[in-house]
């Protein structure tokens, strides 16, 4: 078996014995990268074999050494390009941050590297992650490694891209309204939002403050739980990071789901939902019962009011969050301004794509003097209403099994020309960052055109280990995680 | 017509925590430029505030003593508005829950009587850096120092109808914060600054005229005159039959004027939210209660204290209790065994006069309590007498000297000995023959004269209780 075909763990569990050093695993994945970037444009940054190379190199020491590092020391992997990486450029695939190299780590990066992490680049995702297909970069889309000409979905386009296409054996990407399970839907990857608060957001450039959170993106649920123990935890640096145990979750994956409740809300199944899509998610929940679990339908009718409520509160904090970009302190700054006013004018109007600009005006507007009450203050509402929604389901259900998108990848170019249409596919996955919830996406199925299906688990505020476990046991009788886009298909475990 | 002039006021007052409100960074005054800054006050990428617990309990502290409901649950809100001295574009600041609200100051008014003001509210917020222009260069820069330092807002009510009460409420203001240090309020630091509204409106009127606002006044000097100036500008436009336009004012001091910034109008929309980045603010009982306990005596306690205990006249605990430190050193002298009134007499006789000789404040003075309580001590026990003792204090003043070194080193002991002062007073009777009959024939004068030429004699260091006894005891003998 090709080294690149191992799930992380499998990979990390091979380091470990001294079977594969991690400079073995740092080339094949080098070679991998370069032979696939200029197909799928998964990376912005992608660093050169020296800066790779050296951090194996490292690692290989330290475990030589006899330090215990972690079950994923010496595994490469990469970041989205929203996470602050000291002295590697962070740019949000955005202009404005073109020349921006921030001098400090996130936290998650922090703690990655501390644990063995060893860093390929930095993934290709929508500008500031607005989109949901990776279009909006400034660097160019991302393709699908399913289907070149379609998106990869987004925003952490890049990093669903690069896992699926075996350039990495796990990245880290962010989830404002979807963006780590919808892209992993759309490349049959497995993608975990955690609950809001589980990762530390110090070095995530904000888009959405109270709807942020990083998560893992990779080939297994037990490689998502590997990677969660290793990021989550609270950090003096966060004020809003949780201070909750994540030891044992990876150990804890049993594969028992006898008992185990699980809703199917009514209103995630109808209208609008690709046909195809439905009866895999179905077919999913089967699985589910098989292995001993009670799956029921119930009534959800919260459903019409996600979207609107999303877009008002994520555009309104992004309209704040955005306007430190001013070209007066870092980044990239126009030419040729004429005053303080102008340079400002100058440097957003050039410096940011249409899509950040539309969600800046958008969010400006509700805040608004006169409109606060109608719009944000409204969708805070809307926003406490779907929490409940969620508790009350949560006193019966163990966990929901929902779509996490109404279709499969589209083409490149569908969607931008559309953006009311594209905001309305996000329907599945945002109500869980207005109600803080964790969510996996994991793949389920193939349609006729051979893209990835992918259905969302749900689990109430820190019950990761109830949702990485329910994935874990579907994994063990299924093989489309372990499914690649080169055609080749790899062993089950 | 009669005016009456109708003024709020909105006090920004830095918090001397060591750290800033939502970073680790220094909150000292100066430094190179940007050398006091991080990531989170710089406003970069991905930073994020986490709240400085000590500025939650300095704004408790203050919201208690000036008598307001404290915020149980409160929370921060974004403040958006774009600024190169602002690195974020938003100010943490609280607008829709502040800490505290609803106090109140008593204030005394100049011919006697009390007033009180009214607060409104006071929350907690960032300051933000400073911009220095460089003309040579025709260059701004920034210095994000200041970024971050903790601030408190106090609004009050539009309760003032002049300019000597609003300085009255600003002294009483700045002692309570002082004695609570929570401030060193430092105007000429900008740790103190007022934004001042102000109308006018017939007097008798029930309704406020239109206000207009005066941004950043930084002395008490500036304040009173510019009420001054806007007050009469209204009264003489209003009278001449114009309107009062809403808007923010300059103060120029070098002019002594008032000009328009910006209308109402042209008003700024800050677009306020909460701030997601900061969890909602609980403030337990038990905290709350322990805050109250630890309260320190304010001034007004102290004052009745000392004429309590040590009966000592209202206009000494005035000045001893006018800034904590000089009260602190104070209590200090009287607790190393000086009598109440001596120790109160030599601070706002010399202490006083050497601070503002030397343009120091109380706090600053090296003068430690042990050195002048040891200098009362030896004027007590006819050691030194009082002149003398003066010009011991201003040797020792400015590096807290030794008192008996330097009294032992110049000779200064008072001369008591008995034989000593009879000899000199054998001497000047025998020299003073015409004296000494004027004061056999009743002239209290002479006694006084002969008294003069003995110390001269002793070269000024004769304890005068054993000159008097020893002359009284020589004349009667003659």
């Amino acid at each position: 078996m090709e080294l690149l075909e191992y799930t992380a763990l499998e990979l990390g569990g091979l380091i470990q014995k001294g079977e594969v050093t991690p400079t073995q695993a740092a080339r094949a994945a080098l070679d991998r990268v370069a032979a696939e970037q200029d197909r799928n444009n998964a990376f912005i940054i992608c660093l050169d074999e020296e800066q790779v190379l050296a951090q194996a190199n490292h690692v290989e020491k330290r475990l030589a050494a006899g330090e215990r590092l972690s079950p994923l020391a010496g595994v490469p992997m990469a970041l989205k390009d929203n996470i602050c990486t000291k002295g590697v450029p962070t740019t949000c695939a955005s202009r404005i941050l073109g020349d921006f190299t921030p001098p400090y780590d996130a936290t998650a990066a922090e703690r990655l590297k501390a644990a063995g992490g060893v860093l390929l680049g930095k993934l290709n995702m929508d500008e500031f992650a607005m989109g949901s297909t990776s279009e909006t970069s400034y660097y160019g889309p991302t393709r699908n490694p399913w289907d070149l000409d379609r998106v990869p979905g987004g925003s952490s386009g890049g990093s669903a891209a690069a896992v699926a296409a075996g350039e990495c054996w796990y990245a880290v990407g962010s989830d404002t309204g979807g963006s780590i399970r919808q892209p992993a839907s759309y490349c049959g990857v497995t993608g975990l939002k955690p609950t809001y608060g589980a990762v530390s957001r110090y070095g995530l450039v904000a888009y959405a403050s109270s709807l942020d959170q990083m998560g893992p993106l990779a080939r297994s649920a037990a490689d998502c739980a590997a990677v969660l123990e290793l990021m989550a935890g609270k950090d003096r640096r966060d004020g809003t990071s949780l201070d909750a145990g994540w030891d044992g979750l990876t150990a804890g994956l049993n594969g028992d789901l006898r008992g185990l409740r699980v809703g199917l809300p009514a209103d995630c199944f109808g209208d609008g939902l690709d046909g195809e899509v439905r009866s895999a998610v179905l077919s999913a929940a089967e699985v589910l019962k098989d292995r001993g679990a009670v799956v029921e339908t119930f009534s959800f009718p919260m459903m019409k009011y996600v979207v609107p409520a999303y877009y008002i509160i994520a555009a309104a904090e992004a309209s704040s969050n955005l306007s430190r970009f001013d070209g007066v302190k870092y980044g990239w700054r126009a030419e040729g301004y004429e005053g303080l006013t102008d340079l400002y004018e100058a440097t957003r109007t050039q410096g940011f794509g249409a899509e950040v600009k539309r969600r800046i005006l958008l969010g400006t507007f509700v805040l608004s003097a006169g409109y606060y009450d109608a719009y944000y203050k409204k969708a805070l509402q809307v926003k406490a209403l779907i929490k409940g929604a969620y508790d009350r389901a949560f006193e019966y259900y163990d966990l929901l099994l929902t779509p996490v998108a109404p279709t499969t990848a589209p083409r490149l170019g569908d969607s931008l020309g559309d953006p009311l249409r594209m905001y309305l596919s996000d329907i599945y996955t945002v109500p869980l960052n207005l109600a803080g919830l964790p969510g996996l996406s994991m793949p389920c199925g193939f349609d006729r055109k051979g893209l990835p299906i992918g259905a969302q688990l749900i689990g109430p505020a820190l019950g990761e280990a109830k949702v990485l476990g329910a994935a874990h046991a579907f994994q063990l009788d299924t093989d489309y995680h372990r499914q690649s886009p080169t055609g080749k298909e790899a062993s089950v475990q | 017509m009669i005016w009456e002039t109708v003024i709020g006021l909105e006090t920004h007052v830095e918090l001397s925590t060591k750290t800033k409100i939502f970073c680790a960074c220094t909150t000292e005054f100066g430094g190179a430029p940007n050398t006091h800054c991080c990531p989170v006050c710089m406003g970069m990428p991905g930073a994020l505030p986490v709240l400085n617990e000590k500025v939650v309990e300095y704004a408790v502290k203050a919201g208690l003593a000036l008598g307001c409901d404290i915020t149980r649950s409160s929370k921060f809100d974004r403040k958006n508005y774009f600024y190169p001295d602002l690195p974020k574009a938003y100010q943490i600041s609280q607008l829709y829950l502040p800490i505290a609200r609803n106090g109140a100051v008593s204030i005394s008014l100049e011919g006697g009587g009390c007033k009180t003001i009214r607060i409104h509210e006071l929350h907690m917020e960032e300051d933000a850096g400073k911009l220095v222009h460089d003309p040579w260069l025709d260059q701004t820069r920034c210095d994000y120092n200041r970024c971050g330092v903790p601030l408190i807002e106090i609004v009050t009510e539009p309760d003032f109808r002049s300019g000597e009460e609003v300085i009255a409420y600003l002294e009483k203001l700045r002692s309570v914060l002082q004695y609570l240090g929570v401030s060193d309020c430092k105007m000429q630091e900008g740790s103190l600054r007022c934004d001042v509204n102000l109308s006018v409106r017939p007097v008798g009127s029930a309704e406020l005229g239109t206000r207009t606002e005066m941004k950043n006044l930084n002395s008490f000097k500036a304040i009173a005159r510019s009420i001054e100036y806007e007050a009469k500008r209204q009264i003489e436009l209003l009278e001449e039959g114009g309107r009062v336009v809403q808007e923010t004012r300059r103060w120029d001091e070098n002019k002594d004027a008032t000009f328009a910034m910006r209308s109402k109008e042209n008003a700024q929309d800050y677009r306020y939210f909460p701030e997601p980045d900061l969890l909602p603010l609980e403030i337990g009982e038990d905290d709350l209660e322990r805050l109250r306990r630890e309260q320190p005596e304010l001034a007004e306690a102290r004052m009745a204290r000392y004429q309590a205990d040590w009966g000592l006249p209202v206009y000494d605990t005035q000045m001893l209790t006018s800034q904590k430190a000089l009260a602190e050193f104070f209590e200090s002298v009287v607790a190393l065994g000086a009598p109440p009134k001596q120790a109160a007499n030599w601070i706002m006789g010399e202490v006083l006069r050497r601070l503002s000789a030397d343009g120091l404040e109380a706090g600053d003075m090296a003068l430690t309590p042990g050195t002048l309580a040891r200098l009362i001590e030896l004027v007590q026990t006819g050691t030194l007498n009082r002149n003398t003792a003066v010009r011991v204090f201003d040797a020792v003043f400015s590096d807290d000297g030794d008192v008996d070194a330097y009294v032992k080193a110049h000779g200064l002991e008072q001369v008591a000995d008995a034989g000593l002062v009879g000899g000199a007073v054998e001497r000047v009777l025998a020299a003073n023959a015409k004296s000494v009959q004027d004061f056999r024939a009743g002239k209290e004068k002479a006694f006084g004269f002969l008294v003069g030429q003995v110390m001269r004699e002793l070269k000024g260091q004769a304890s005068p209780q054993v000159v008097h006894q020893t002359l009284r005891e020589k004349l009667e003998q003659l």
